[in-house]
């Protein structure tokens, strides 16, 4: 069974059909792209995954489950985690706090212990911290730690958006234009990253990128969207190939 | 039923006057985006300047309340300028305490120059009440003139942003004041501007306000200015014809609220229905909804 | 590096701590030498209170980032559920200190119940809309209270909203609540010391709260809300927890003012939007989210009209332009280009380098 199976999902903007007739099928431990012009609808994808929206048509299963219309925070306990095209950091929070935000449902303990400083806050913390460092070290930001999340680099901000998505343990995790403003060194280092995180965390990757050395690079399967709809999809080398997407891309 | 629509009136004339004070409410923060906690306090100087001038100088009322206009627009701008514009870029807060200290400001001046007692401001109005239905509902003078003076005011006001140079200014740096800056529009004169007329609109309202209601003191602008805040949230903050619509709506309930429900608690219906209104429509009844984009 | 980070917060906390312990210390020995005017001396405890208002305020603004200007109310609600508790129990519990302190609980939670109650409609709006529905529940329940009649007799409590009179009670009976005036004959409890002592329980309970799993979901929520929902924070939950918290802790201050005066009466003054207005000023002058300066800031902007009384009738206008002088000062880029060049880090940075050369 797929790890991910969406079917004829679609949604309007009053009579505007942003997506349109979308369907999808990721595999377990798949590096799967999802690429197309602006204003394709790629993001609007990724919002109707992850509850921004809720999709007028269609069901989204992950691992079996049915998660269409659900709230985003139920989402993303099912397991479906995400970066932003527009980075999203906790600005004012240290680095790790970023991250340990994101293991908000995996160590818990209640408000009143908090407050009270029982022992089990201090037990829970700690483990926090270490799990956050774990995290950050596989980003090479343990570093960067105790730094304010906006005073990073922008290289490194991006970085850790994905260090706190993987720290909610999720099945999928989405990437949403991961390479956008970095030079080609560092989305080299990037792609090394996204596979590492692959291969070492047996992660499940949808990534929407521009850049078609990363895309190329590291995408197993890909889907092309125009205008909402489907416009080709299958294997990467293939893909690329295809005249329509290359006039999808460059115009007539 | 003829009690009911002499109530009715009433609400419409106090309506009129929070009308006239939301405007200015609505256009500064339609522009600005700020809270302008010391608009409020505008309308006390404006009721003051004419207190100052008609009684105190003997002038005749329609001076009167042009130096009131007058000095209440340059008031404006000079806040504009001293108070606000250096703090175009800084946190909305910081703008917001600013503006309260610029209300304590005006209060205490006032205060320093008129003590705290009451003045008994004389109406500027000399039209003779109607009396309707053989004197069942009597109409006064002041009621007349502040309806007719808020219709005015709303109809010059929105052809001046629709078809003026500076109207659709404005209407641009509210939409986006960098793109219009970047389209040659002066966004420093325009908010000026912007102030400007608010606080010439509070003068007018201020003298409106006391005319009927013809007490004056330095805190006679906080309530009102809060209540014409509330009108224009109420009808969607940012939009002019919200905040025509709010400040009606918003005098009616509190007289009517007044008159058959409770005298003490006029101020907590309006305040309800405010609540209610945003709970269920939570930008106001005109308010545009503005999505954010993730 | 971690221990560092973790010693570098707990010591910060521990001189907000400090600074407190030792105002009390201070204050008490110049009150023992008879060093303190009366003047100051009827301060001590709407001091404490302010501190208490101002550092459970910035738990909402600070913290929670949402611009709450309906304090006040909480606190009018703490401080009349408290003086009612007082008055009625007088008889049934002499002792001056459990009293007090189931006073304390009762208003406590009656601030928390109004926090939660209003906070889940309203936590829904976004920023002025916010801002404008708690300044409007806030005058609403100062409007309420000053309607509500509450008496008690031998048939029990009798309740009305018209006058006293139509209370209809038994002779003997006993106006507990007495509409616009209040209510009258509730023990001076409250003294410098408690109010100390609930400073430091706030800034235990806000300390704490904010530097834990709670706190930095709080945060993460105020920082950016759309990511704090893809990590799955419950955004609904932790804005209600802050807000019920923050209202709670009003409602306490509510009380230590309840039990200074013999007489509570719900006025524009103590429980209106004014009173909510000048609570946000200690917040944003003390620096938002800095829960020491929200402490500096109330007791310096308290004392300040007090300090300057020799100027009389322009105290208050003073006060009024140093209110906006500090925002500009603080705020505008001029000000803050003038503060870097002119900053004490800045002259000693530039004094070590003309050593150097």
């Amino acid at each position: 069974m797929a790890l991910l199976e969406v079917k004829e999902l679609g949604i309007s903007f009053g009579g505007l059909r942003a997506v349109d007739d979308f369907h999808l099928t990721i595999e377990e431990g798949q590096l799967y792209g999802l690429i197309g012009p602006n204003g394709a609808g790629k993001t609007t994808v990724f919002n109707l995954l992850t509850g921004v929206y809720k999709p007028t048509d269609g069901y989204i299963l992950l691992d079996g489950e049915n998660i269409t219309g659900k709230k985003t925070i139920e989402i993303n306990q099912h397991g479906i985690a995400r970066t932003f095209q527009n980075i999203r950091l906790f600005g004012d929070l240290t680095v790790r706090d970023n991250v340990k935000a994101g293991l908000h449902n995996h160590y818990k303990y209640s408000a009143l212990t908090g407050i009270l400083r029982l022992p089990k806050y201090y037990k829970v913390e700690k483990e926090m911290d270490e799990r956050a460092m774990e995290l950050l070290k596989v980003f090479d930001l343990d570093k960067e730690a105790d730094y304010k999340a906006s005073n990073l680099p922008y290289g490194k901000q991006r970085k850790l958006e994905i260090a706190r998505a993987l720290a909610t343990d999720p099945k999928l995790l989405l990437l949403d234009e991961p390479a956008a403003g970095m030079n080609p060194n560092e989305t080299q280092e990037l792609m090394n990253t996204i596979r590492f995180v692959r291969d070492e965390f047996h992660m499940t990757i949808l990534l929407i990128e521009h850049d078609m050395k990363l895309v190329s690079g590291i995408c197993e399967q890909l889907t092309v969207l125009n205008f909402g709809q489907i416009l080709t999809e299958g294997e990467t080398s293939v893909v690329l190939n295809d005249p329509k997407v290359i006039t999808a891309y460059l115009g007539e | 039923m003829l009690e009911f629509i002499s109530y009715l009136v009433n609400g419409i004339s106090l309506g009129s006057v929070y009308a006239i004070i939301a405007l200015g409410y609505t256009m500064v923060y339609g522009i600005a985006k700020m809270l302008n906690f010391a608009h409020g306090d505008v309308i006390m100087v404006g009721g003051f300047v004419v207190f100052s001038t008609m009684s105190g100088m003997g002038l005749p009322p329609v001076i009167s309340v042009l130096i009131s206009i007058v000095v209440c627009t340059a008031l404006g701008m000079l806040i504009e300028r001293i108070a606000y514009k250096p703090l175009r870029k800084a946190s909305k807060l910081a703008v917001l305490i600013t503006a309260i200290g610029v209300s304590y400001f005006l209060q205490n001046v006032a205060l320093l120059i008129y003590g705290s007692n009451t003045k008994s401001f004389t109406s500027v109005v000399s039209i003779d009440p109607i009396s309707l239905a053989d004197g069942a509902v009597i109409i006064s003078g002041e009621t007349i003139v502040t309806i007719i003076a808020c219709i005015v005011i709303m109809a010059g006001l929105t052809s001046f942003i629709k078809y003026s140079k500076s109207g659709r200014a404005m209407l641009a740096v509210s939409e986006d004041s960098g793109a219009a800056q970047l389209m040659g529009v002066n966004v420093n004169a325009t908010i000026a501007l912007t102030f400007a007329i608010g606080s010439g609109l509070a003068a007018v309202a201020g003298v409106l306000l006391c005319s009927s209601y013809p007490a004056l003191t330095p805190y006679t602008g906080a309530m009102p200015g809060i209540k014409a805040f509330v009108a224009a949230v109420f009808g969607g903050i940012g939009s002019i014809p919200g905040a025509f619509v709010g400040g009606i709506l918003l005098g009616v309930i509190e007289i009517l609220g007044k008159a058959y429900i409770s005298a003490q608690l006029a101020d907590a219906i309006v305040f309800a229905v405010l609540v209610i209104v945003l709970l269920v429509k939570p930008t106001g009844l005109l308010g545009k909804q503005i999505q954010e984009k993730v | 590096m971690k221990m560092k980070a973790l010693s570098k917060n707990t010591r910060s906390n521990l001189i907000t701590y400090g600074m407190v312990v030792t105002a009390y210390v201070v204050m008490e020995i110049l009150l023992k030498a008879g060093m303190v005017s009366s003047l100051l001396r009827g301060l001590l405890v709407p001091l404490c209170m302010y501190v208490i208002l101002a550092v459970s305020l910035n738990l909402v603004v600070g913290i929670s980032g949402e611009l709450s200007l309906g304090h006040a109310g909480f606190m009018c609600v703490g401080a009349f559920s408290s003086a009612l508790f007082s008055l009625c129990m007088k008889e049934a519990v002499p002792a001056g200190a459990l009293r007090f302190f189931l006073a304390i609980l009762i208003g406590a939670a009656a601030g928390a119940l109004f926090g939660f109650l209003i906070g889940v409609p309203v936590l829904r709006l976004r920023g002025d809309y916010l801002a404008i529905v708690t300044l409007a529940f806030g005058e609403i329940i100062k409007n309420v209270v000053n309607i509500i009649f509450l008496g008690r007799d031998v048939n029990g409590f009798h309740i009305s909203i018209e006058d006293a009179f139509s209370l209809n009670m038994e002779p003997g009976g006993e106006v507990l609540i007495n509409g616009p005036q209040g209510i009258t004959g509730t023990p001076q409890d409250s003294s410098f010391f408690i109010g100390i002592v609930l400073i430091l329980i706030t800034l235990f309970v806000v300390i704490n709260m904010v530097n834990s799993r709670t706190g930095r979901a709080i945060m993460a929520i105020r920082d950016n809300r759309i990511a704090a929902e893809s990590v799955g924070i419950n955004v609904t939950k932790y804005k209600l927890l802050a807000f019920t918290v923050s209202a709670s802790l009003a409602g306490v201050a509510g009380v230590l003012y309840a039990h200074n005066l013999s007489t509570l009466a719900a006025q524009p003054k103590n429980f209106g939007y004014n009173m909510s207005i000048m609570i946000l000023v200690f917040v944003v002058l003390g620096g938002i989210g800095n829960i020491r300066g929200s402490i500096i800031a109330a007791v310096v902007l308290t004392l300040l009209p007090e300090m300057l009384r020799s100027l009389n009738d322009y105290r208050m206008l003073m006060y009024a332009v140093v209110l906006i002088a500090t925002m500009i000062f603080t705020s505008s880029p001029g000000g803050q280009a003038f503060r870097e060049r002119y900053s004490l880090k800045a002259l000693i940075g530039r004094k070590n380098q003309e050593k150097e050369a």
